[in-house]
């Protein structure tokens, strides 16, 4: 495996162009959280031309919905949520200046599209790990959509975030290149 | 006839609700430890390392194994000779999920589909309910994630279809799973009876520990053929590529009308957090 690169964000381009899918990253700074409903609530309010709760620009969004903080603590367990939830929403995000996206799982090729158009990285943190990701999370705040909950969207300032790139901007997709280094034939599937 | 006061469920459902997202069962950290100790990708074996370090963390913590609590599922085996008195045997079981859920400070992950409203304290639960005999309730708690469920479906086969049909089913469809299950995953597999069975066996034959084996020889050598094709596929654990995407297949099977085949397949992530208790 790669050394770890380190970044702070909000991103720019030139880190955008130095991320390679497989490199292994840890995220300092500002992480805001979406989910389903916040990303159809930011869209609506592009769309109507209204001021975003968030900046876009440089941003990295990462897709949660933590547990409730426990007394002495900044957050509840955090991992990330499936990310192909978010793809209706996701290249409108990216067009406005989102340079980062945590999650898990595949991305459409709409996203993968405007993550090479745009300049943009698509990372995964580990699935599940929701206990331990919570430990490199420093603070959380509420600072839109407080009604919907676990859903509402987060400022976190994170320490050494630890997540993988999947997608990056030169249209490398890790998902892809380390399966097939791994596929053994079997007459039970087939490839797509 | 024996007397249950309903407040007993409520509290034994609490109880396991909240031991369900703390403490994964042992038999899990000793799977991830095997599959760690044999995965020939370095990346998937710096996964399995992670989640090893995850249930430490969440035990030492008491903090959630994974953020996704879950949908609250019971299925709970009702002895005929209990007289369940004090209320309504429904209301007692999602007071046992309302308090385990806000008690332990847990995700409240259940909204309405339309308007997405969430209900707040992660009710109603799903109850399968069975009466059986005796005078004992037994209660199976499964925090079933949402990113695994989506991954999950019926089929309605041909009966010519036959059991490569499902061999062909199941793994194809893991195949087209791929990384959003949180893998490794554990496959449970429904065959048979109606349409609605599949599915419910699919999720039941989830609750069987990981290392007991199918006391049908013929499921228990399905179980390992489809075990060993899934894994051939080369997504390995979270999908980065390597062996372990599957650390288990449990089937259970149910007779069927002579027209159908029906096959459901109910995906569980590593969060696989099922709990028991005899009443």
């Amino acid at each position: 495996m790669s050394n770890v690169i380190k970044i702070t964000t909000p991103m720019d381009e030139e880190v955008v162009s130095r991320l390679k899918a497989g490199d292994r990253v840890v995220i300092d700074g500002i992480l805001y959280t979406a989910r389903d409903t916040a990303h159809k609530r930011l869209i609506e309010l592009i769309e109507k031309g209204e001021p975003l709760p968030i900046e876009l620009k440089g941003a990295v969004i990462y897709y949660v919905g933590p547990t409730p903080a426990p007394p002495g603590r900044p957050i509840g367990s955090a991992g990330p949520t499936t990310s192909v939830r978010m793809d209706a929403y996701a290249p409108k995000l990216i067009e406005h200046g989102v340079k980062g996206m945590i999650g898990k799982g595949p991305r459409t090729q709409p996203v993968k599209d405007a993550i090479v158009k745009y300049k943009a990285v698509y990372f995964a943190a580990t699935g599940g790990a929701g206990a331990l990701l919570s430990k490199r999370i420093k603070s959380a705040r509420v600072i839109a959509f407080e009604d919907l909950g676990p859903e509402a969207i987060r400022e976190l300032v994170v320490e050494e975030f630890p997540v993988v790139v999947i997608n990056d901007s030169d249209g490398n997709d890790l998902y892809l290149q380390n399966r097939k280094q791994y596929a053994m034939p079997s007459p039970y599937y087939s490839e797509m | 006839m024996r007397v249950v006061h309903v407040d007993t469920i409520t509290e034994a459902i609490k109880k396991l609700a909240i031991e369900a997202a703390y403490y994964l069962n042992p038999e899990m950290i000793k799977a991830f430890e095997n599959a760690r100790d044999t995965e020939v990708s370095p990346i998937g074996k710096a996964v399995l390392e992670e989640l090893i370090e995850n249930t430490r963390l969440a035990k030492e913590e008491k903090i959630p194994y994974c953020q996704d609590t879950g949908f609250a599922v019971i299925f709970m085996e009702l002895g005929q000779e209990v007289h369940l008195e004090g209320g309504l045997l429904e209301d007692a079981v999602n007071e046992g999920v309302r308090q385990g859920y806000s008690e332990g400070l847990l995700r409240k992950s259940i909204c309405d589909p339309f308007t997405r409203k969430n209900t707040g304290d992660n009710t109603p639960a799903v109850l399968h309910l069975r009466l059986v005999e005796g005078d004992k309730i037994k209660i199976l708690f499964d925090a079933k994630g949402g990113g695994c469920e989506n991954m999950s479906k019926v089929v309605m086969l041909k009966p010519s279809d036959g059991l490569e049909g499902i061999k062909r089913l199941v793994v194809q469809h893991c195949y087209e799973a791929a990384a959003n299950p949180c893998p490794p995953v554990v496959v449970g597999v429904g065959i048979g009876g109606t349409m609605e069975m599949a599915a419910i066996l699919a999720k039941k034959a989830l609750l069987r520990p990981l290392e007991q084996e199918n006391e049908d020889p013929e499921l228990a050598e399905l179980e390992k053929k489809l075990l060993m094709e899934i894994n051939k596929i080369g997504y390995g654990p979270q999908g980065l590529g390597g062996r372990w995407y599957a650390l288990g297949v449990k089937i259970l099977k149910h007779p069927c009308h002579i027209a159908s085949l029906p096959v459901a397949i109910n995906l569980d992530c590593h969060a696989h957090r099922h709990k028991e208790i005899i009443i």
